[in-house]
């Protein structure tokens, strides 16, 4: 039960970061989601020895949260519990690949290096995602993809999906905590009820959903879902995009850490 | 089951978003057809379901331990193949951005994944083919079962599949896919159980609700092919198109040069790594791999630079990395700290001016 009750805080805390009026949240939602599908293309599209030139795209995470006044803390949480996965497979990659290789005087296993960039690409790239949608917010993101020609059926419906998760939740957790009552010491729904306890909730879906249609009916809805004006692209829409994609292109062709690096390195020599 | 961003290369995440996108529009196109707008919320709120159901622990007999629904299955029984399939992309971008759970690159595996094969491919053919003379108690169950266990064991070795050719992981093949396939049938077991307990539970209580979408979505064999057909085309063309692309630039090469490396490397457990080697050897196309294990450590480096861009080009410009890497990220740590800091005594100004 901690589990729904964590997914609906971490909904809502992401539906009310993404009311905010900061810069960030003001850039236009499709500029956005090209950024973040760019950066995200860009960090996955590193080798599995690359690790040093990776590290410049956490410009981008580190100034969205800045700009944006998200708190750090419960983002990072929830990124970090999507890691144990990655980790469960990553770290297979040291026990299958244990060539060793010298860095500096230090001899390390190569699947030590490959583990560590997986972790690096998972941590940015779910990262960004969470950010997204927290400085954005679904209805305008929904707005996006509308003006990525995605079809209105498809935008509608993951809409009501969207908006519903938290209604349905409820509903499950009043039913389990009912059924935690009356069937103490229980781990998990016995199997003699599987089928009646989901059961039901599907047929008091279907009963919501009918008399979802019938309220939007009443107030006009027929087939349409208006989502208001698509605001136009401003040129400090332009210039954000064209900005972190620039940085995001020289930060992939040369390895900004090892020039900064050598710089350092020399003036000490 | 979710693949995240991490895992695959730019490649593989491409061409499955591009076959996801097309499969998702000949659903978008197909529902058009035959549907009033009275799915739409319907879908929705079934998504919805789907996502709450998926938290309820079912405990399996037996077992001591409990297990939760996937939902993709469900969702194909009560809307259709082609309203499930969408339903479950919603569900699944829903995942990807709130919850990190797959990422957004790799969403198109995900949708393919977990809902092409249960609703275009074990649903239609499958499910539809044990129920073709009606519903029992028991068409449902054994109709459910098997349909549930073909669909999940069809998509993790897609997972399995699309991880190996995005060569991010060392695990190899063979064993990658004998750790997920026993996983994926336990699984498909439960899923099966559950769906089938669930289904009959509604059929009993409203049959006219399994009906409808028996007979609303009624899916020939013809369409079915298309389908098929069509995707195996974009796959090609899409695939062919991104790899003949992506090799006329440093980086595709890089990719494939991963993986053709990467073949070799994950044949070695088996004792077709001396043949392959031999081969290697002899066609001398990437002539490193084979040597490794011989030459000294020197020679072992310069083997991975030519492998792949070794950040690490000559001695000691590996230290100039590390001393770089760790001024980049006190740097980004420092400029986000400042920016922090001035926004919120800013705030604060404005807060006691007001």
């Amino acid at each position: 039960m901690f589990n729904m009750v964590n997914s609906i805080y971490n909904m809502r805390l992401l539906d009310d970061l993404a009311r905010k009026e900061t810069t960030i949240h003001k850039i236009h939602p499709l500029v956005k989601l090209l950024t973040t599908l760019v950066y995200v293309t860009a960090v996955v599209s590193y080798g599995k020895y690359e690790i040093s030139s990776l590290l410049p795209y956490v410009f981008y995470p580190v100034l969205i949260f800045a700009f944006a006044e998200l708190p750090l803390v419960p983002i990072m949480k929830r990124v970090l519990l999507v890691q144990p996965l990655i980790i469960g497979i990553g770290i297979l990659n040291p026990v299958f690949d244990n060539y060793t290789v010298m860095l500096s005087g230090m001899a390390i296993s190569r699947g030590w290096i490959t583990f560590l960039s997986i972790l690096i690409k998972s941590g940015l790239t779910v990262t960004v995602s969470i950010l997204l949608i927290a400085t954005t917010g679904m209805d305008k993101l929904a707005l996006a993809l509308r003006m990525l020609r995605i079809p209105k059926i498809f935008v509608l419906q993951l809409l009501l999906t969207y908006r519903y998760i938290s209604v349905l939740i409820e509903e499950v957790l009043r039913m389990m905590r009912a059924y935690s009552l009356r069937a103490p010491r229980q781990k998990g729904i016995h199997r003699s009820v599987w089928g009646s306890l989901a059961g039901q909730l599907i047929l008091r879906t279907f009963e919501r959903a009918q008399r979802i249609y019938q309220s939007m009916s009443l107030r006009g809805f027929e087939g349409e879902y208006n989502t208001g004006e698509p605001t136009p692209v401003s040129f400090r829409d332009c210039i954000y995009l064209v900005g972190w994609n620039l940085f995001f292109i020289i930060a992939r062709i040369y390895n900004i850490p090892m020039l900064i690096g050598l710089l350092i390195t020399g003036v000490i020599k | 089951m979710h693949m995240a961003d991490a895992l695959i290369s730019p490649v593989v995440g491409g061409t499955m978003l591009i076959a996801t996108a097309g499969v998702a529009a000949y659903s978008i196109k197909k529902i058009q057809n035959d549907m009033d707008e009275k799915k739409i919320p319907l879908m929705g709120v079934l998504g919805a379901f789907v996502f709450a159901a998926q938290m309820i622990n079912f405990s399996i007999p037996a077992t001591g331990s409990s297990g939760h629904i996937g939902g993709g299955l469900l969702l194909a029984i009560l809307l259709g193949p082609y309203a499930g399939f969408l339903t479950m992309g919603s569900i699944l971008l829903i995942q990807a951005l709130f919850f990190g759970d797959g990422g957004l690159l790799a969403y198109g595996c995900n949708v393919f994944n977990l809902g092409f094969f249960t609703c275009f491919l074990a649903y239609p053919l499958v499910y539809k083919w044990i129920t073709r003379k009606g519903c029992t108690a028991k068409n449902i169950f054994v109709g459910s079962m098997i349909t549930a266990v073909i669909g999940l064991q069809m998509g993790a070795f897609c997972v399995v599949l699309e991880t190996f050719l995005s060569g991010k992981t060392e695990l190899p093949f063979g064993t990658f896919v004998l750790l997920m396939q026993p996983i994926h049938l336990a699984i498909g077991v439960v899923e099966g159980l559950v769906t089938a307990a669930v289904v009959t539970y509604v059929w009993k209580a409203r049959p006219e609700i399994l009906e409808k979408a028996f007979i609303g979505e009624a899916l020939g064999s013809i369409q079915i092919k298309k389908v098929v057909t069509g995707f195996l085309i974009a796959i090609l063309i899409v695939g062919g198109a991104f790899s003949w692309f992506a090799s006329a630039n440093p980086d595709g090469l890089e990719w494939s040069m991963e993986k053709t490396a990467g073949t070799t490397e994950l044949a070695a457990p088996n004792g077709i790594h001396q043949v392959l080697a031999a081969i290697q050897s002899k066609t001398a196309f990437l002539p490193d791999y084979s040597f490794k294990s011989n030459e000294s450590g020197d020679a072992e480096k310069a083997v991975i630079q030519e492998e792949e861009a070794w950040p690490a080009v000559k001695a000691g410009t590996s230290v100039s990395g590390i001393v770089g890497g760790t001024l980049t990220l006190a740097l980004a740590g420092f400029i986000g700290l400042v920016i922090s800091i001035v926004k919120s005594k800013k705030r604060k100004i404005i807060a006691s001016v007001e």
